[in-house]
């Protein structure tokens, strides 16, 4: 026998159920596998990020400004990749642009092609282009070969660099965020209603999912910014700007403390009203899902954090900065450790159990094949090193324009 | 009034001092072009019949639903209908559905299930005791022995399990391309050829009746063998059940002593999962509250 031969023979002898679950259900695979617990984390965090941008564009809050183009950046390196495990998951990804071609206006999933699209379109590759276009044209003119040619291409021809042209970039930018926002809670909270929809599960048909995939999207595109700008800031040595991160901290820490009642409210009133599936829910968060929920979802990723980060608005001001940058960096890992913790909580443990409330499934996630580890892990790097690639084109510190170096940022000799 | 309010506004857009343009003339808009665009308006509302006509025209030319030419779905209405108190759980709906269809192994477009309700324990103060419910391999062998020793079943009873062709489908109403559709005589049908295997419908449907099929990679339920009901034939679970308990037939058209008109006269029918709202039309009758 071979070794892939035994292993599958092992994995099938470990039950699939318990209970009853109807036979349909009795997949060794939750048909929702770990690619779509990927899914709505990246698009949150395309969300999340977006809104930090806008703090600086529409509530102008000046000291975020050192943060603006890495935050558009991140948002627009995960955006790229939002519907690519969507996408990998379908049975017949060919057919894909059927959703755009003939969508049925009825369903969430199709509209979300549309706020995808114009999300993507409208709102980011627009923002970008109107904040970038001055350096577009001052790059082109002093870039040679292949970094000249793209930022080139990327002017559209348009190099009116006089004061008018440059105050409507200005105007455009700002009207542009204030949609864009708006259209961030729409992304998302179409992601959210996609589970929050089905009535059929009672994990997820819930009035509040929507408003809790927003507010955690909010939550983990904020922290990846942070940690995002102390990892860029350490990549270069270079200190990062306090006075900038603490204020981005300090939304952090409101964002979670909201993000963190609503969902505490949404358990308290499952609960307490006590409805059909409660049991069911009582039991999968207390076993199968002990260590994602409790442990990791509610403790690591939001009570530590919320602790450390509220402690830190008390009386950050003594801790030294070096000390300071440690505990930020330490809760938004946690953070982001927690919330994809939560998008598997909510899609695998939606699956846990039968739409008879009388069994439990198992799931147990090989690593090679369509359905392991690989690919969702693939697709949560791939935004990553795009965004390398996006930093190294459009955030260089070589660049000689304005803010482009982590501005604000000091070296170390001068922190 | 129109006129003066088109005055009025007229004179605020162009500001003080402004002259020479017609005083009728706000921005591009004039009478003629309000009226134009109205009778756009109205003209496309009217149009709108026949746009739905030409959409159903495209749909019946594009959906494959294995209907014979010349057949009108909207003259008809089918539907089954279950008497749990019949049914003896042999399996041979299954398997004959499965045969019939190419359902693939471990795959269901119907299934039988099995509910054993025990005793109460002695001074338990219930009225019943634990339920097990099973369904080896969706009952298509019949059932082994009873799980339970028999002088604690307190009773049993098979239940037999299919697409519930629900009035308002929660698994047509998500499919993001429309590949799933009510169709006009009742069935709730999947184009294969169309459908792009998110498995939303199925996430989306509370009774567990559809299914990722592995070879087509697409969704796959119940059609109540429509190329048979389609062709005069009844479903071939109802053909082949040897005690009646599954009744199919056509409300539009009943025929003489119409076992489907005759069983919902004759039985107090109840309908599953009713509370959810989705307006689930195949009857039971002898419905136990233990099943979902």
């Amino acid at each position: 026998m071979t070794d892939t031969n035994m292993i599958t023979n092992l994995v099938e002898a470990v039950p699939q159920f318990s209970g009853y679950a109807y036979p349909n259900e009795r997949t060794l695979h939750p048909l929702w596998s770990a690619l779509i617990v990927v899914y709505p984390y990246v698009t949150g965090l395309v969300a999340g990020a977006f809104i930090m941008a806008s703090l600086v564009r529409v509530l102008k809050v000046k000291a975020l400004e050192p943060i603006y183009r890495l935050a558009l950046l991140t948002a627009l390196a995960f955006m790229l990749c939002a519907t690519l495990p969507l996408l990998c998951h379908l049975g017949h990804p060919e057919r894909c642009f059927e959703i755009m071609l003939t969508p049925h206006f009825s369903s969430p999933m199709a509209m979300f092609g549309f706020v995808y699209a114009w999300y993507l379109m409208a709102v980011l590759l627009l923002e970008l282009w109107f904040d970038y276009r001055r350096d577009f044209v001052e790059w082109s003119r002093t870039e040679k070969g292949l970094r000249g040619l793209i930022y080139r291409a990327f002017t559209l021809g348009v190099t009116d660099l006089s004061e008018p042209a440059l105050r409507l970039d200005a105007k455009m930018g700002r009207f542009i965020s204030i949609v864009g926002i708006p259209s961030a809670f729409l992304l998302h909270g179409y992601v959210g209603f996609i589970f929050g929809s089905i009535k059929a599960n009672p994990w997820w048909g819930n009035v509040l999912m929507p408003i809790i995939f927003i507010l955690s999207a909010v939550v983990s595109g904020m922290a990846l910014c942070v940690f995002a700008y102390l990892f860029l800031c350490w990549t270069r040595r270079v200190v990062a700007d306090m006075q900038c991160l603490d204020l981005m901290v300090r939304f952090l820490f409101y964002a979670l403390v909201l993000d963190a009642s609503i969902e505490g409210l949404d358990w308290l009133h499952k609960l307490y009203s006590a409805e059909e599936g409660i049991e069911t829910m009582k039991y999968l968060a207390t076993s199968k899902l002990f260590y994602t929920l409790l442990i990791g979802q509610a403790c690591l990723g939001t009570l530590v954090p919320l602790v450390l980060l509220g402690a830190m608005q008390l009386g950050g001001r003594g801790v030294a900065e070096l000390n300071r940058r440690r505990i930020y960096f330490t809760c938004t890992a946690l953070i982001l450790t927690g919330v994809l913790l939560m998008r598997w909580n909510v899609v695998i443990g939606g699956q846990l159990f039968s739409k008879s409330l009388r069994g439990f499934m198992t799931y147990k996630m090989e690593f090679a094949g369509p359905e392991g580890w690989w690919l969702p892990a693939l697709l949560l790097v791939l935004p990553f090193a795009i965004l390398t690639v996006l930093i190294k084109y459009f955030l260089a510190r070589e660049l000689p324009t304005i803010e482009n170096v982590v501005p604000g940022a000091t070296p170390p000799g001068r922190a | 009034m129109s006129e003066n309010f088109a005055q009025r506004s007229a004179v605020k857009s162009q500001g003080p001092g402004f002259a020479g343009a017609s005083p009728y003339r706000v921005k591009n808009m004039t009478r003629r072009s309000v009226l134009r665009n109205l009778a756009g308006i109205a003209g496309g509302i009217l149009a709108m019949p026949a746009a739905q006509v030409c959409k159903a025209a495209v749909q019946n030319g594009l959906a494959s639903s294995n209907a014979p030419a010349g057949y009108d779905p909207t003259r008809h209405k089918w539907l089954m209908a279950l008497d749990v108190d019949r049914c003896i759980g042999c399996g041979m709906c299954v398997e004959a559905c499965q045969k019939e269809n190419g359902v693939p192994q471990d795959c269901f477009r119907t299934w039988i299930e099995r509910y054993v309700i025990k005793k109460p324990g002695p001074e338990s103060g219930n009225a019943r005791g634990e339920t097990v419910v099973d369904s080896p391999d969706g009952g298509k062998e019949g059932f082994p022995a009873l799980p339970v020793p028999k002088a604690e079943v307190l009773k049993s009873f098979f239940v037999p399990k299919l697409c519930n062709l629900c009035d308002h489908s929660p698994c047509t109403q998500v499919c993001p391309v429309g590949a799933t559709f009510d169709a006009p005589d009742g069935a709730v049908l999947v184009d294969k050829n169309y459908c792009i295997g998110c498995g939303f419908c199925i996430q989306a449907c509370p009774y567990g009746c559809r299914f990722f099929n592995p070879v087509t990679h697409t969704a796959d339920k119940c059609t109540l063998c429509y190329h048979r009901i389609t062709r005069g034939l009844k479903p071939a679970c109802v053909e082949i059940c040897p005690s009646q308990a599954r009744i199919f037939g056509d409300l539009k058209h009943p025929v003489a002593d119409d076992p489907l008109q005759r069983f919902i006269a004759n039985n107090k029918v109840e309908k599953l999962k009713e509370s959810l709202g989705t307006g689930p039309q195949v009857a039971y009758a002898g419905l136990d509250e233990v099943v979902r």
